[in-house]
């Protein structure tokens, strides 16, 4: 598996680690709902068999957050971009 | 049938004519009591402990593939009850009995082989840690043995004791734990299942769920829709999605870990030996192939196959443990799909939906736990109640934030 960093280029799977699938914003700690959102946010994962879209750290490359599309049948990288694009 | 020396003797004398099939390749009925939704090694045993226990007969179990393709036939063999916490200790020490008569009781050669496990370690912290485990068994009725350098050495000479990095100090043993025979497992479940009115339905995938008011009433299948009054989900890596079609979202990641074994050689290997200082865990099997594992890949996966550089990194913990294997090839390697929870420890417990039952979250360490897991879950789908050795696994565990994490590394499942 290698994984197209936009930094470094095509790298070897072995420099990153993976935090799992993209699970939105850090909840609101003040909301009055707020402990169900982070009990939702921490443990509940959508887990798809098919395209997912996780966060990677290129730890021994440039060391920038990544969002990678990735398909967890194939393990086919469909793109990967810096995950500070698009963030709030 | 009944094995005994007699039947081998008979069928030899006469042959081998005589014998029947194991078990009974079923066709599906329109309706059950129950459905169990998997035919691995959990769902064999829960059909076979709800038939035996709890005298419920009318059941199916329902297998997408074969009968043993999935993670029961994937795993490297270990069976133990070396475990630290309350909650699990008591699990894994009936599942540890339950091994040890699963033969007479099943009447049926499981291979069950208690040849012991060493875990060892290379560092104090890493002997208090394990001194602290052993007592916590001990305290719990389990067998720990707490080894020192040369106790290990009289037993193993062969391991590098003199790492530069890792020497190795001693280690844990567990007496008791071994090995078995896994297919024999699924097979030997599914014919005590089969003999007593069990019917086990291969090549047919659930594709949904009949939810009538909030209970479940049936599944839609492959080879058509099946009424049951309770449906039992035991799908190990495929939980989160079989989970979403009932709109479930579980607290759970499906993760590759890959496992591997090398060409036959003469007896080397007299028990489990797992590494301290890297992640690596080996046995020889009776043909002769060394069995061995490592971690899990570390990204979510579905695809029942790892990358090259866990297989490096198992293969470099072999080699630092035990430099003597270092010229013997691989005669395969293969990937199962786990199930892994957010603290590492299992799930059997009911769900939101009324009549259905889960039997999920065994990470990597699902095979060990056959016995005790289905034993426990018939109980809960017999009764609508918890059994006590299994109470700790409930599913609303993480909400209420007591969750039984094992190793103390957070919701973070490629870590566990």
């Amino acid at each position: 598996m290698r994984i197209p960093c936009p930094f470094c280029g095509s790298r070897d799977v072995s420099e990153f680690v993976t935090i799992g699938e993209t699970s939105g914003p850090r909840p609101d700690p003040s909301a009055p709902d707020a402990a169900q959102n982070f009990f939702t946010y921490a443990y509940l994962r959508d887990n798809p068999a098919g395209p997912s879209e996780e966060y990677w750290y290129h730890a021994l490359g440039c060391r920038s957050w990544l969002k990678v599309l990735r398909d967890t049948r194939t393990h086919e990288i469909e793109s990967a971009a810096l995950a500070r694009e698009g963030a709030r | 049938m009944h094995y005994s020396f007699f039947s081998l003797l008979r069928n030899a004398m006469t042959g081998h004519r005589g014998w029947t099939p194991t078990w009974r390749d079923a066709e599906p009925k329109s309706a059950y009591d129950v459905v169990i939704v998997g035919g691995g090694g959990h769902g064999l045993a829960t059909a076979y402990y709800l038939a035996k226990e709890h005298g419920i007969t009318n059941v199916a179990v329902l297998e997408k593939g074969w009968l043993g393709n999935g993670n029961i036939g994937r795993n490297t063999t270990i069976i133990r009850s070396n475990y630290l916490l309350p909650g699990n200790i008591a699990f894994y020490e009936w599942s540890m009995k339950l091994w040890e008569r699963l033969e007479q009781d099943l009447n049926y050669n499981a291979m069950v082989s208690q040849r012991g496990i060493l875990n060892l370690y290379h560092s104090d912290g890493q002997r208090d840690a394990y001194a602290r485990r052993g007592n916590a068994m001990r305290l719990n009725g389990v067998d720990a043995d707490l080894l020192d350098r040369e106790q290990v050495r009289a037993m193993l000479p062969f391991l590098n004791f003199d790492d530069a990095r890792f020497p190795i100090q001693g280690g844990l043993l567990q007496r008791r734990a071994g090995t078995a025979r896994h297919d024999a497992v699924a097979w030997g479940y599914a014919r005590g299942a089969s003999d007593r009115g069990v019917d086990i339905v291969q090549n047919c995938e659930v594709t949904g769920f009949i939810i009538e008011n909030g209970h479940v009433t049936g599944v839609e299948t492959t080879r058509g829709q099946i009424r049951a009054k309770k449906v039992a989900i035991s799908v190990a890596g495929n939980s989160s999605r079989v989970g979403a079609m009932a709109g479930l979202r579980l607290p759970i990641e499906s993760h590759v870990i890959q496992a591997f074994v090398s060409e036959g050689i003469k007896p080397l290997i007299p028990n489990v030996i797992t590494f301290g200082a890297g992640h690596f865990y080996i046995s020889q099997s009776d043909k002769g192939g060394l069995v061995f594992g490592g971690d899990l890949d570390g990204y979510k996966s579905y695809a029942q196959r790892g990358n090259l550089p866990t297989v490096k990194d198992v293969c470099e913990g072999g080699v630092a443990l035990m430099p003597l294997i270092g010229r013997l090839r691989i005669l395969r390697n293969w990937g199962g799909i786990m199930d892994m929870t957010m603290d590492g420890s299992p799930i059997i417990d009911k769900t939101p939906v009324d009549g259905l039952y889960l039997n999920a979250g065994w990470c990597y360490g699902g095979f060990k736990a056959v016995p005790a897991a289905g034993w426990c879950f018939a109980h809960l789908i017999a009764r609508d109640e918890l059994h006590s050795a299994a109470a700790a696994f409930r599913l609303d565990r993480f909400a209420r934030g007591a969750v039984l994490d094992e190793k103390g590394q957070g919701p973070q499942p490629n870590l566990h």
